[in-house]
Protein backbone atom coordinates (compact mmCIF):
# COMPACT_ATOMS: atom_id res chain seq x y z
CA UNK A 1 0.00 0.00 0.00
CA UNK A 2 1.22 3.45 -0.73
CA UNK A 3 1.00 6.30 1.71
CA UNK A 4 0.53 10.05 1.54
CA UNK A 5 3.90 11.72 2.14
CA UNK A 6 2.91 15.28 1.44
CA UNK A 7 -0.47 16.83 1.84
CA UNK A 8 -1.37 20.41 1.02
CA UNK A 9 -4.79 21.74 1.96
CA UNK A 10 -6.50 24.79 0.50
CA UNK A 11 -3.31 26.61 -0.45
CA UNK A 12 -3.72 30.20 -1.57
CA UNK A 13 -1.01 32.62 -2.55
CA UNK A 14 -1.86 36.23 -3.31
CA UNK A 15 0.47 38.76 -4.86
CA UNK A 16 -1.42 41.95 -4.17
CA UNK A 17 -4.84 41.44 -5.70
CA UNK A 18 -3.77 38.51 -7.87
CA UNK A 19 -4.37 34.99 -6.56
CA UNK A 20 -1.51 33.12 -8.26
CA UNK A 21 -2.61 29.97 -6.46
CA UNK A 22 -6.22 29.82 -5.37
CA UNK A 23 -7.49 27.22 -2.90
CA UNK A 24 -5.42 24.33 -4.25
CA UNK A 25 -5.18 20.99 -2.43
CA UNK A 26 -2.65 18.33 -3.39
CA UNK A 27 -1.80 14.91 -1.96
CA UNK A 28 1.44 13.21 -2.99
CA UNK A 29 1.67 9.46 -2.52
CA UNK A 30 4.69 7.22 -2.47
CA UNK A 31 4.98 5.24 -5.69
CA UNK A 32 2.75 7.65 -7.55
CA UNK A 33 3.60 10.45 -9.94
CA UNK A 34 1.38 13.48 -9.72
CA UNK A 35 1.66 15.65 -12.79
CA UNK A 36 0.48 19.27 -12.75
CA UNK A 37 -0.25 20.82 -16.11
CA UNK A 38 -1.68 24.08 -17.26
CA UNK A 39 -0.94 26.99 -19.56
CA UNK A 40 1.73 29.59 -18.75
CA UNK A 41 0.81 31.65 -15.71
CA UNK A 42 -1.49 28.96 -14.33
CA UNK A 43 0.38 29.00 -11.00
CA UNK A 44 2.24 25.69 -11.32
CA UNK A 45 5.63 27.08 -10.36
CA UNK A 46 4.10 29.17 -7.58
CA UNK A 47 2.51 26.00 -6.22
CA UNK A 48 5.90 24.30 -6.29
CA UNK A 49 7.45 27.27 -4.50
CA UNK A 50 4.78 27.10 -1.78
CA UNK A 51 5.39 23.40 -1.19
CA UNK A 52 9.18 23.82 -1.01
CA UNK A 53 9.07 26.85 1.28
CA UNK A 54 10.53 29.23 -1.29
CA UNK A 55 7.34 31.26 -0.83
CA UNK A 56 5.09 31.41 2.24
CA UNK A 57 1.42 30.70 1.49
CA UNK A 58 -1.18 33.38 2.18
CA UNK A 59 -3.43 30.71 3.63
CA UNK A 60 -3.79 26.95 3.74
CA UNK A 61 -1.60 24.27 5.30
CA UNK A 62 1.09 21.83 4.20
CA UNK A 63 2.02 18.60 5.98
CA UNK A 64 5.16 16.66 5.15
CA UNK A 65 5.05 13.19 6.72
CA UNK A 66 3.73 14.04 10.17
CA UNK A 67 5.18 17.54 10.31
CA UNK A 68 3.41 20.79 9.63
CA UNK A 69 5.73 22.69 7.29
CA UNK A 70 3.35 25.49 6.34
CA UNK A 71 5.63 28.29 7.51
CA UNK A 72 8.94 26.41 7.56
CA UNK A 73 12.08 27.71 5.83
CA UNK A 74 13.29 25.98 2.64
CA UNK A 75 16.29 24.42 4.41
CA UNK A 76 14.07 22.93 7.13
CA UNK A 77 11.70 21.48 4.54
CA UNK A 78 14.65 20.09 2.62
CA UNK A 79 16.00 18.43 5.75
CA UNK A 80 12.61 16.86 6.40
CA UNK A 81 12.99 14.99 3.12
CA UNK A 82 11.64 17.16 0.36
CA UNK A 83 13.80 17.76 -2.67
CA UNK A 84 13.00 20.09 -5.52
CA UNK A 85 14.46 21.03 -8.86
CA UNK A 86 14.00 24.34 -10.61
CA UNK A 87 12.45 25.25 -13.92
CA UNK A 88 15.17 27.81 -14.50
CA UNK A 89 18.44 25.98 -13.96
CA UNK A 90 19.65 26.89 -10.48
CA UNK A 91 23.07 25.37 -9.95
CA UNK A 92 26.57 26.43 -8.85
CA UNK A 93 27.89 27.55 -12.23
CA UNK A 94 31.59 28.04 -11.37
CA UNK A 95 31.90 24.67 -9.61
CA UNK A 96 32.49 21.29 -11.23
CA UNK A 97 29.55 18.97 -11.81
CA UNK A 98 30.92 16.79 -9.04
CA UNK A 99 31.23 19.64 -6.54
CA UNK A 100 27.63 20.67 -7.27
CA UNK A 101 26.36 17.23 -6.36
CA UNK A 102 28.82 16.69 -3.51
CA UNK A 103 27.74 19.96 -1.90
CA UNK A 104 24.10 18.93 -2.08
CA UNK A 105 24.99 15.56 -0.53
CA UNK A 106 27.04 17.30 2.17
CA UNK A 107 23.95 19.06 3.50
CA UNK A 108 22.86 15.68 4.89
CA UNK A 109 26.13 15.04 6.74
CA UNK A 110 25.76 15.04 10.50
CA UNK A 111 28.43 17.61 11.31
CA UNK A 112 27.35 21.16 10.88
CA UNK A 113 29.27 24.46 11.08
CA UNK A 114 29.77 24.51 14.84
CA UNK A 115 32.19 21.62 14.97
CA UNK A 116 35.68 23.19 14.79
CA UNK A 117 37.37 19.79 14.45
CA UNK A 118 35.73 19.42 11.05
CA UNK A 119 37.14 22.80 10.01
CA UNK A 120 40.53 21.21 9.50
CA UNK A 121 39.39 18.15 7.56
CA UNK A 122 39.02 18.13 3.82
CA UNK A 123 35.49 17.92 2.48
CA UNK A 124 36.70 15.48 -0.14
CA UNK A 125 37.20 12.59 2.24
CA UNK A 126 33.73 12.12 3.71
CA UNK A 127 32.93 8.62 2.48
CA UNK A 128 29.20 8.78 3.22
CA UNK A 129 28.82 12.09 1.38
CA UNK A 130 30.88 10.90 -1.58
CA UNK A 131 28.84 7.74 -1.86
CA UNK A 132 25.56 9.63 -1.86
CA UNK A 133 26.89 12.09 -4.45
CA UNK A 134 28.27 9.30 -6.61
CA UNK A 135 24.94 7.51 -6.59
CA UNK A 136 23.02 10.66 -7.54
CA UNK A 137 25.49 11.40 -10.33
CA UNK A 138 25.10 7.90 -11.69
CA UNK A 139 21.30 7.95 -11.52
CA UNK A 140 21.26 11.18 -13.49
CA UNK A 141 23.72 9.77 -16.00
CA UNK A 142 26.41 12.37 -15.36
CA UNK A 143 29.28 10.22 -14.14
CA UNK A 144 31.30 10.87 -17.30
CA UNK A 145 30.85 14.63 -16.87
CA UNK A 146 31.89 14.90 -13.25
CA UNK A 147 34.94 17.09 -13.82
CA UNK A 148 33.23 19.56 -16.14
CA UNK A 149 32.62 23.08 -14.91
CA UNK A 150 28.83 23.21 -14.51
CA UNK A 151 28.57 26.54 -16.30
CA UNK A 152 30.32 25.09 -19.34
CA UNK A 153 28.10 21.98 -19.52
CA UNK A 154 25.35 21.71 -22.15
CA UNK A 155 21.81 22.75 -21.35
CA UNK A 156 20.65 19.14 -21.18
CA UNK A 157 23.47 18.26 -18.83
CA UNK A 158 22.61 21.19 -16.61
CA UNK A 159 19.04 19.89 -16.45
CA UNK A 160 20.38 16.47 -15.47
CA UNK A 161 22.54 18.16 -12.85
CA UNK A 162 19.43 19.82 -11.42
CA UNK A 163 17.98 16.37 -10.83
CA UNK A 164 21.27 14.92 -9.55
CA UNK A 165 21.56 17.69 -6.93
CA UNK A 166 17.99 17.10 -5.84
CA UNK A 167 18.58 13.35 -5.53
CA UNK A 168 21.84 13.83 -3.61
CA UNK A 169 19.83 15.07 -0.61
CA UNK A 170 18.07 11.69 -0.36
CA UNK A 171 14.55 13.08 -0.56
CA UNK A 172 11.34 11.13 -0.03
CA UNK A 173 9.25 13.69 -1.83
CA UNK A 174 10.38 15.08 -5.18
CA UNK A 175 9.05 18.27 -6.72
CA UNK A 176 10.34 18.58 -10.25
CA UNK A 177 9.61 21.77 -12.13
CA UNK A 178 9.73 21.01 -15.87
CA UNK A 179 12.61 18.52 -15.74
CA UNK A 180 12.33 17.94 -19.50
CA UNK A 181 12.37 21.57 -20.54
CA UNK A 182 14.81 22.15 -23.37
CA UNK A 183 15.97 18.53 -23.54
CA UNK A 184 16.57 16.61 -26.75
CA UNK A 185 14.52 13.52 -27.60
CA UNK A 186 17.11 11.01 -26.36
CA UNK A 187 17.79 13.00 -23.18
CA UNK A 188 14.07 13.30 -22.49
CA UNK A 189 13.58 9.57 -22.94
CA UNK A 190 16.31 8.72 -20.46
CA UNK A 191 14.87 11.27 -18.01
CA UNK A 192 11.43 9.63 -18.24
CA UNK A 193 13.13 6.30 -17.65
CA UNK A 194 14.92 7.72 -14.59
CA UNK A 195 11.70 9.11 -13.14
CA UNK A 196 9.99 5.75 -13.53
CA UNK A 197 12.94 4.13 -11.80
CA UNK A 198 12.67 6.60 -8.88
CA UNK A 199 8.92 6.23 -8.60
CA UNK A 200 8.65 3.19 -6.26
CA UNK A 201 10.54 4.93 -3.45
CA UNK A 202 9.40 8.50 -3.87
CA UNK A 203 6.31 10.60 -3.87
CA UNK A 204 6.62 12.82 -6.91
CA UNK A 205 5.05 15.96 -8.22
CA UNK A 206 5.94 16.95 -11.73
CA UNK A 207 5.20 20.19 -13.51
CA UNK A 208 5.46 19.40 -17.20
CA UNK A 209 4.44 20.52 -20.69
CA UNK A 210 5.63 17.54 -22.73
CA UNK A 211 2.41 15.66 -23.57
CA UNK A 212 4.12 12.34 -24.37
CA UNK A 213 5.98 12.40 -21.08
CA UNK A 214 2.86 13.43 -19.18
CA UNK A 215 0.86 10.42 -20.31
CA UNK A 216 3.85 8.09 -19.97
CA UNK A 217 4.40 9.11 -16.34
CA UNK A 218 1.25 10.41 -14.74
CA UNK A 219 -0.69 8.35 -12.23
CA UNK A 220 -2.64 11.41 -11.30
CA UNK A 221 -3.16 14.55 -13.34
CA UNK A 222 -4.09 17.99 -12.06
CA UNK A 223 -4.98 20.76 -14.46
CA UNK A 224 -4.54 24.35 -13.32
CA UNK A 225 -5.78 27.48 -15.04
CA UNK A 226 -5.38 30.97 -13.57
CA UNK A 227 -4.35 29.65 -10.18
CA UNK A 228 -7.31 27.32 -9.83
CA UNK A 229 -7.57 23.56 -10.22
CA UNK A 230 -10.15 22.90 -12.96
CA UNK A 231 -9.75 19.12 -13.00
CA UNK A 232 -7.87 16.47 -11.04
CA UNK A 233 -7.91 12.69 -11.39
CA UNK A 234 -6.85 9.69 -13.48
CA UNK A 235 -5.12 10.72 -16.71
CA UNK A 236 -7.68 8.85 -18.83
CA UNK A 237 -10.55 10.68 -17.16
CA UNK A 238 -8.83 14.04 -17.58
CA UNK A 239 -8.17 13.32 -21.22
CA UNK A 240 -11.90 12.79 -21.70
CA UNK A 241 -12.90 15.88 -19.71
CA UNK A 242 -14.46 18.39 -22.09
CA UNK A 243 -13.68 21.37 -19.89
CA UNK A 244 -10.00 20.48 -19.86
CA UNK A 245 -10.00 19.89 -23.58
CA UNK A 246 -11.40 23.33 -24.13
CA UNK A 247 -9.04 25.03 -21.72
CA UNK A 248 -5.82 23.27 -22.38
CA UNK A 249 -5.65 20.06 -24.37
CA UNK A 250 -7.92 21.27 -27.12
CA UNK A 251 -5.35 21.51 -29.86
CA UNK A 252 -4.12 17.99 -29.26
CA UNK A 253 -7.38 16.30 -30.23
CA UNK B 1 38.36 25.62 -19.68
CA UNK B 2 36.61 28.81 -18.71
CA UNK B 3 35.01 29.03 -15.34
CA UNK B 4 32.42 31.76 -15.00
CA UNK B 5 33.25 34.16 -12.20
CA UNK B 6 35.27 31.59 -10.32
CA UNK B 7 37.69 32.50 -7.58
CA UNK B 8 41.27 31.39 -7.72
CA UNK B 9 40.91 28.87 -4.89
CA UNK B 10 43.30 26.05 -5.72
CA UNK B 11 46.74 27.62 -5.92
CA UNK B 12 48.87 26.35 -8.81
CA UNK B 13 52.40 25.10 -8.18
CA UNK B 14 53.94 28.32 -9.47
CA UNK B 15 52.13 30.41 -6.88
CA UNK B 16 52.81 27.94 -4.09
CA UNK B 17 56.47 28.23 -4.98
CA UNK B 18 56.33 32.03 -4.89
CA UNK B 19 54.62 31.87 -1.50
CA UNK B 20 57.32 29.57 -0.19
CA UNK B 21 59.99 31.99 -1.43
CA UNK B 22 58.09 34.79 0.27
CA UNK B 23 58.05 32.85 3.52
CA UNK B 24 61.79 32.20 3.32
CA UNK B 25 62.37 35.88 2.62
CA UNK B 26 60.25 36.86 5.64
CA UNK B 27 62.07 34.36 7.85
CA UNK B 28 65.47 35.66 6.72
CA UNK B 29 64.60 39.34 6.78
CA UNK B 30 65.60 40.17 10.39
CA UNK B 31 69.16 39.09 9.56
CA UNK B 32 69.48 41.65 6.77
CA UNK B 33 66.95 44.40 7.46
CA UNK B 34 67.44 47.17 10.00
CA UNK B 35 65.24 47.39 13.08
CA UNK B 36 63.14 50.09 11.40
CA UNK B 37 62.35 47.88 8.43
CA UNK B 38 61.81 44.87 10.68
CA UNK B 39 59.05 46.77 12.42
CA UNK B 40 57.59 47.86 9.12
CA UNK B 41 57.47 44.28 7.84
CA UNK B 42 56.01 43.06 11.14
CA UNK B 43 53.28 45.67 10.71
CA UNK B 44 52.65 44.41 7.16
CA UNK B 45 52.31 40.88 8.47
CA UNK B 46 49.81 42.02 11.11
CA UNK B 47 47.76 43.76 8.41
CA UNK B 48 48.01 40.61 6.31
CA UNK B 49 46.34 38.66 9.13
CA UNK B 50 43.65 41.35 9.26
CA UNK B 51 43.16 41.19 5.49
CA UNK B 52 42.93 37.39 5.55
CA UNK B 53 40.23 37.57 8.22
CA UNK B 54 38.22 39.87 5.97
CA UNK B 55 38.81 37.60 2.97
CA UNK B 56 36.93 34.84 4.78
CA UNK B 57 33.86 37.08 4.53
CA UNK B 58 34.53 39.01 1.35
CA UNK B 59 36.25 36.51 -0.91
CA UNK B 60 34.95 33.20 0.37
CA UNK B 61 31.43 33.91 1.60
CA UNK B 62 30.71 36.92 -0.60
CA UNK B 63 29.91 39.27 2.31
CA UNK B 64 31.59 42.65 1.82
CA UNK B 65 31.92 44.18 5.28
CA UNK B 66 32.69 47.87 5.54
CA UNK B 67 33.03 47.63 9.30
CA UNK B 68 35.58 44.91 9.78
CA UNK B 69 38.05 47.27 11.48
CA UNK B 70 35.71 47.33 14.49
CA UNK B 71 36.96 43.88 15.46
CA UNK B 72 40.57 44.82 14.72
CA UNK B 73 40.20 47.78 17.05
CA UNK B 74 38.42 45.69 19.68
CA UNK B 75 41.36 43.28 19.80
CA UNK B 76 43.75 46.18 20.34
CA UNK B 77 41.57 47.86 22.95
CA UNK B 78 41.07 44.55 24.75
CA UNK B 79 44.83 44.33 25.22
CA UNK B 80 45.05 47.98 26.26
CA UNK B 81 42.31 47.59 28.87
CA UNK B 82 43.78 44.38 30.26
CA UNK B 83 47.25 45.89 30.44
CA UNK B 84 48.60 47.48 33.58
CA UNK B 85 50.90 50.49 34.07
CA UNK B 86 52.97 48.59 36.61
CA UNK B 87 54.25 45.70 34.52
CA UNK B 88 53.50 43.33 31.67
CA UNK B 89 50.45 41.08 31.52
CA UNK B 90 50.67 37.49 30.41
CA UNK B 91 50.36 36.84 26.70
CA UNK B 92 48.80 33.45 27.38
CA UNK B 93 45.57 34.72 28.77
CA UNK B 94 45.33 38.23 27.30
CA UNK B 95 45.68 37.01 23.70
CA UNK B 96 42.89 34.40 23.90
CA UNK B 97 40.80 36.88 25.86
CA UNK B 98 41.23 39.62 23.23
CA UNK B 99 40.37 37.16 20.46
CA UNK B 100 37.33 36.04 22.44
CA UNK B 101 36.16 39.61 23.03
CA UNK B 102 36.39 40.43 19.31
CA UNK B 103 34.67 37.14 18.45
CA UNK B 104 31.89 37.77 20.97
CA UNK B 105 31.19 41.23 19.56
CA UNK B 106 31.21 39.73 16.07
CA UNK B 107 28.73 37.07 17.18
CA UNK B 108 26.31 39.67 18.56
CA UNK B 109 26.71 42.12 15.67
CA UNK B 110 26.67 39.27 13.16
CA UNK B 111 23.36 38.05 14.57
CA UNK B 112 21.80 41.24 13.19
CA UNK B 113 23.85 41.95 10.09
CA UNK B 114 24.11 38.56 8.34
CA UNK B 115 20.35 38.66 7.78
CA UNK B 116 20.96 41.37 5.20
CA UNK B 117 22.82 41.10 1.94
CA UNK B 118 24.43 43.20 -0.76
CA UNK B 119 24.36 46.93 -0.26
CA UNK B 120 22.39 46.56 2.99
CA UNK B 121 25.08 44.36 4.47
CA UNK B 122 27.69 46.97 3.57
CA UNK B 123 25.60 49.69 5.22
CA UNK B 124 24.80 47.89 8.47
CA UNK B 125 28.34 46.64 9.02
CA UNK B 126 29.55 50.20 8.56
CA UNK B 127 26.87 51.51 10.92
CA UNK B 128 27.83 49.08 13.71
CA UNK B 129 31.52 49.90 13.28
CA UNK B 130 30.79 53.63 13.43
CA UNK B 131 28.77 53.11 16.61
CA UNK B 132 31.74 51.43 18.27
CA UNK B 133 34.09 54.05 16.87
CA UNK B 134 32.11 56.93 18.40
CA UNK B 135 31.51 55.04 21.63
CA UNK B 136 35.28 54.94 22.11
CA UNK B 137 35.97 58.33 20.50
CA UNK B 138 33.54 60.20 22.77
CA UNK B 139 34.28 58.50 26.07
CA UNK B 140 37.45 58.93 28.06
CA UNK B 141 35.96 56.60 30.60
CA UNK B 142 33.01 54.31 30.48
CA UNK B 143 31.45 52.50 33.39
CA UNK B 144 28.81 49.91 32.59
CA UNK B 145 26.31 49.82 35.49
CA UNK B 146 29.17 50.87 37.77
CA UNK B 147 30.62 47.37 37.52
CA UNK B 148 33.35 47.60 34.93
CA UNK B 149 35.23 50.90 34.69
CA UNK B 150 36.91 51.13 31.27
CA UNK B 151 39.61 53.72 30.56
CA UNK B 152 38.89 54.11 26.86
CA UNK B 153 40.95 57.27 26.52
CA UNK B 154 38.52 58.91 24.12
CA UNK B 155 40.00 60.39 20.97
CA UNK B 156 43.48 60.39 22.57
CA UNK B 157 43.66 56.61 22.67
CA UNK B 158 45.38 54.44 25.29
CA UNK B 159 49.05 53.64 25.76
CA UNK B 160 50.20 50.07 26.35
CA UNK B 161 53.42 50.51 28.29
CA UNK B 162 54.60 46.92 28.34
CA UNK B 163 54.55 44.25 25.71
CA UNK B 164 52.71 41.13 26.88
CA UNK B 165 54.85 38.69 28.82
CA UNK B 166 55.17 35.29 27.14
CA UNK B 167 57.42 33.67 29.79
CA UNK B 168 59.02 31.36 27.20
CA UNK B 169 60.30 34.18 25.00
CA UNK B 170 60.78 37.93 25.30
CA UNK B 171 58.46 39.97 23.11
CA UNK B 172 60.26 43.20 24.10
CA UNK B 173 63.02 41.92 21.83
CA UNK B 174 62.13 43.28 18.37
CA UNK B 175 63.41 40.21 16.58
CA UNK B 176 61.47 37.84 18.82
CA UNK B 177 58.33 39.89 18.32
CA UNK B 178 58.85 39.76 14.56
CA UNK B 179 59.06 35.98 14.59
CA UNK B 180 56.05 35.72 16.87
CA UNK B 181 54.02 37.72 14.35
CA UNK B 182 55.39 35.59 11.50
CA UNK B 183 54.33 32.44 13.37
CA UNK B 184 50.83 33.88 13.83
CA UNK B 185 50.66 34.75 10.14
CA UNK B 186 51.64 31.24 9.07
CA UNK B 187 49.27 29.58 11.56
CA UNK B 188 46.31 31.73 10.51
CA UNK B 189 47.09 31.13 6.83
CA UNK B 190 47.36 27.35 7.22
CA UNK B 191 44.20 27.29 9.35
CA UNK B 192 42.21 29.30 6.81
CA UNK B 193 43.47 27.26 3.86
CA UNK B 194 42.37 24.07 5.60
CA UNK B 195 39.07 25.70 6.46
CA UNK B 196 38.56 26.65 2.81
CA UNK B 197 38.55 22.98 1.75
CA UNK B 198 36.63 21.70 4.75
CA UNK B 199 32.90 20.99 4.49
CA UNK B 200 32.31 24.32 6.24
CA UNK B 201 34.48 26.20 3.73
CA UNK B 202 32.79 24.50 0.77
CA UNK B 203 29.42 25.49 2.19
CA UNK B 204 30.55 29.13 2.52
CA UNK B 205 31.70 29.10 -1.11
CA UNK B 206 28.33 27.64 -2.09
CA UNK B 207 26.58 30.46 -0.23
CA UNK B 208 28.66 33.01 -2.14
CA UNK B 209 27.81 31.46 -5.49
CA UNK B 210 24.13 30.62 -4.97
CA UNK B 211 22.64 31.06 -1.51
CA UNK B 212 19.14 30.29 -2.77
CA UNK B 213 20.11 26.82 -3.95
CA UNK B 214 22.13 26.19 -0.80
CA UNK B 215 19.01 26.70 1.28
CA UNK B 216 16.96 24.56 -1.11
CA UNK B 217 19.31 21.61 -0.58
CA UNK B 218 19.12 22.03 3.18
CA UNK B 219 21.85 24.39 4.38
CA UNK B 220 20.80 26.85 7.07
CA UNK B 221 22.77 29.68 5.50
CA UNK B 222 22.17 32.00 8.47
CA UNK B 223 24.17 29.87 10.90
CA UNK B 224 26.95 29.37 8.35
CA UNK B 225 27.24 33.09 7.70
CA UNK B 226 27.07 33.91 11.41
CA UNK B 227 29.83 31.41 12.18
CA UNK B 228 31.99 32.87 9.41
CA UNK B 229 31.34 36.42 10.65
CA UNK B 230 32.28 35.44 14.22
CA UNK B 231 35.43 33.64 13.11
CA UNK B 232 36.48 36.55 10.89
CA UNK B 233 35.88 38.96 13.77
CA UNK B 234 37.95 36.84 16.15
CA UNK B 235 40.89 36.68 13.72
CA UNK B 236 40.67 40.42 13.12
CA UNK B 237 40.84 40.71 16.91
CA UNK B 238 44.07 38.70 16.89
CA UNK B 239 45.55 41.12 14.34
CA UNK B 240 44.40 44.08 16.43
CA UNK B 241 45.95 42.58 19.56
CA UNK B 242 49.29 42.20 17.76
CA UNK B 243 49.01 45.75 16.44
CA UNK B 244 48.42 47.10 19.93
CA UNK B 245 51.31 45.05 21.31
CA UNK B 246 53.67 46.24 18.58
CA UNK B 247 52.86 49.94 18.57
CA UNK B 248 52.19 50.20 22.32
CA UNK B 249 49.24 52.42 21.54
CA UNK B 250 45.63 52.10 20.42
CA UNK B 251 43.30 54.85 19.26
CA UNK B 252 39.80 54.99 17.76
CA UNK B 253 41.25 55.19 14.23
CA UNK B 254 41.91 51.45 14.45
CA UNK B 255 38.14 50.92 14.35
CA UNK B 256 37.61 53.65 11.81
CA UNK B 257 36.12 53.68 8.39
CA UNK B 258 39.51 54.11 6.68
CA UNK B 259 40.91 51.02 8.31
CA UNK B 260 37.93 48.96 7.09
CA UNK B 261 38.22 50.39 3.58
CA UNK B 262 41.96 49.71 3.45
CA UNK B 263 41.35 46.07 4.31
CA UNK B 264 38.84 45.76 1.46
CA UNK B 265 41.36 47.32 -0.91
CA UNK B 266 44.10 44.95 0.27
CA UNK B 267 41.92 41.92 -0.42
CA UNK B 268 40.87 43.19 -3.86
CA UNK B 269 44.43 44.22 -4.70
CA UNK B 270 45.86 40.78 -3.92
CA UNK B 271 42.97 38.69 -5.20
CA UNK B 272 39.98 37.38 -3.31
CA UNK B 273 39.00 34.04 -1.91
CA UNK B 274 42.29 32.24 -1.36
CA UNK B 275 43.94 34.08 1.61
CA UNK B 276 47.29 34.11 -0.19
CA UNK B 277 45.95 37.06 -2.19
CA UNK B 278 45.07 38.86 1.02
CA UNK B 279 48.65 38.52 2.24
CA UNK B 280 50.09 39.71 -1.08
CA UNK B 281 47.54 42.54 -1.13
CA UNK B 282 48.40 43.71 2.37
CA UNK B 283 52.12 43.80 1.58
CA UNK B 284 51.56 45.48 -1.78
CA UNK B 285 49.19 48.06 -0.27
CA UNK B 286 51.58 49.00 2.53
CA UNK B 287 54.55 49.01 0.18
CA UNK B 288 52.82 51.31 -2.32
CA UNK B 289 51.64 53.49 0.53
CA UNK B 290 55.21 54.06 1.71
CA UNK B 291 56.27 54.63 -1.89
CA UNK B 292 53.56 57.19 -2.60
CA UNK B 293 54.15 58.99 0.71
CA UNK B 294 57.80 59.46 -0.24
CA UNK B 295 57.02 61.05 -3.61
CA UNK B 296 58.88 64.35 -4.09
CA UNK B 297 57.53 67.86 -4.41
CA UNK B 298 57.19 68.86 -8.05
CA UNK B 299 56.70 72.51 -8.91
CA UNK B 300 55.38 73.35 -5.46
CA UNK B 301 52.92 70.41 -5.53
CA UNK B 302 53.66 67.94 -2.79
CA UNK B 303 52.97 64.64 -4.53
CA UNK B 304 53.65 62.61 -1.38
CA UNK B 305 51.04 64.43 0.65
CA UNK B 306 48.35 63.24 -1.76
CA UNK B 307 49.28 59.56 -1.54
CA UNK B 308 45.62 58.54 -1.36
CA UNK B 309 45.10 59.94 -4.85
CA UNK B 310 47.91 57.79 -6.29
CA UNK B 311 46.74 54.79 -4.28
CA UNK B 312 43.26 55.21 -5.70
CA UNK B 313 44.59 55.35 -9.26
CA UNK B 314 46.82 52.36 -8.60
CA UNK B 315 43.89 50.27 -7.33
CA UNK B 316 41.67 51.30 -10.22
CA UNK B 317 44.45 50.24 -12.61
CA UNK B 318 44.79 46.86 -10.90
CA UNK B 319 41.03 46.27 -11.05
CA UNK B 320 40.95 47.12 -14.76
CA UNK B 321 44.02 45.17 -15.82
CA UNK B 322 43.97 42.37 -13.25
CA UNK B 323 40.42 41.82 -12.02
CA UNK B 324 41.55 38.78 -10.06
CA UNK B 325 44.23 40.83 -8.32
CA UNK B 326 47.98 40.51 -8.23
CA UNK B 327 47.76 36.80 -7.50
CA UNK B 328 45.47 36.27 -10.49
CA UNK B 329 48.04 38.13 -12.57
CA UNK B 330 50.79 35.86 -11.27
CA UNK B 331 48.69 32.81 -12.07
CA UNK B 332 48.15 34.04 -15.64
CA UNK B 333 51.86 34.51 -16.23
CA UNK B 334 52.57 31.16 -14.57
CA UNK B 335 50.16 29.47 -16.99
CA UNK B 336 51.73 31.14 -20.00
CA UNK B 337 55.14 29.96 -18.85
CA UNK B 338 53.97 26.35 -18.63
CA UNK B 339 51.64 25.95 -21.58
CA UNK B 340 52.14 22.20 -21.87
CA UNK B 341 49.77 21.69 -18.95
Amino acid sequence: MSEVLLSAKNLTKRFGGLAAVNDVSVDLWRDRIHVVIGPNGAGKSTLTNLLSGDLPPTSGSITLGTHDITSAAPEQISRRGLGRSYQKTNIFLPFTVWENVRLAAQSRAAQQPFNPVRWLQSARHDAAVNERAEKALELAGLTARRDFIAGAASHGEQRQLEIAMTLATDPQVLLLDEPLAGMGVAEAESMVELLLRLKPHHAMMLVEHDIDAIFALADHLTVMVNGTVIASGEPAAIRADRGVQAAYLGEEH
Amino acid sequence: MSAPKSNLEALPRSIQFVLLLGFVALAAFPFVGSEFYQQMVARMMILAIFAMSLDLLQGVTGLVSLGHAAFFGLGGYALALMSSDNGPVSLWWTLPAAVAVAGLFALVIGFFVVRTRGIYFIMVTMAFAQMLFYLVFDNKELNFLGLLPLRLGGSDGVYINFKPDAALFDLENKKVFYYFVLACLVLVYVFLRRLLWSPFGRALAGIRVNEHRMRAVGFGSFSYKLTAFTLAGALAGLAGYLWGAQTGFVNPELMGFHMSAHAIMMVILGGMGNFAGAIVGAFAFEFMLELFKDLPTVGGFRLGKHWQLWMGLFIVAVIIFAPRGLLGLMERFGRKGADHE
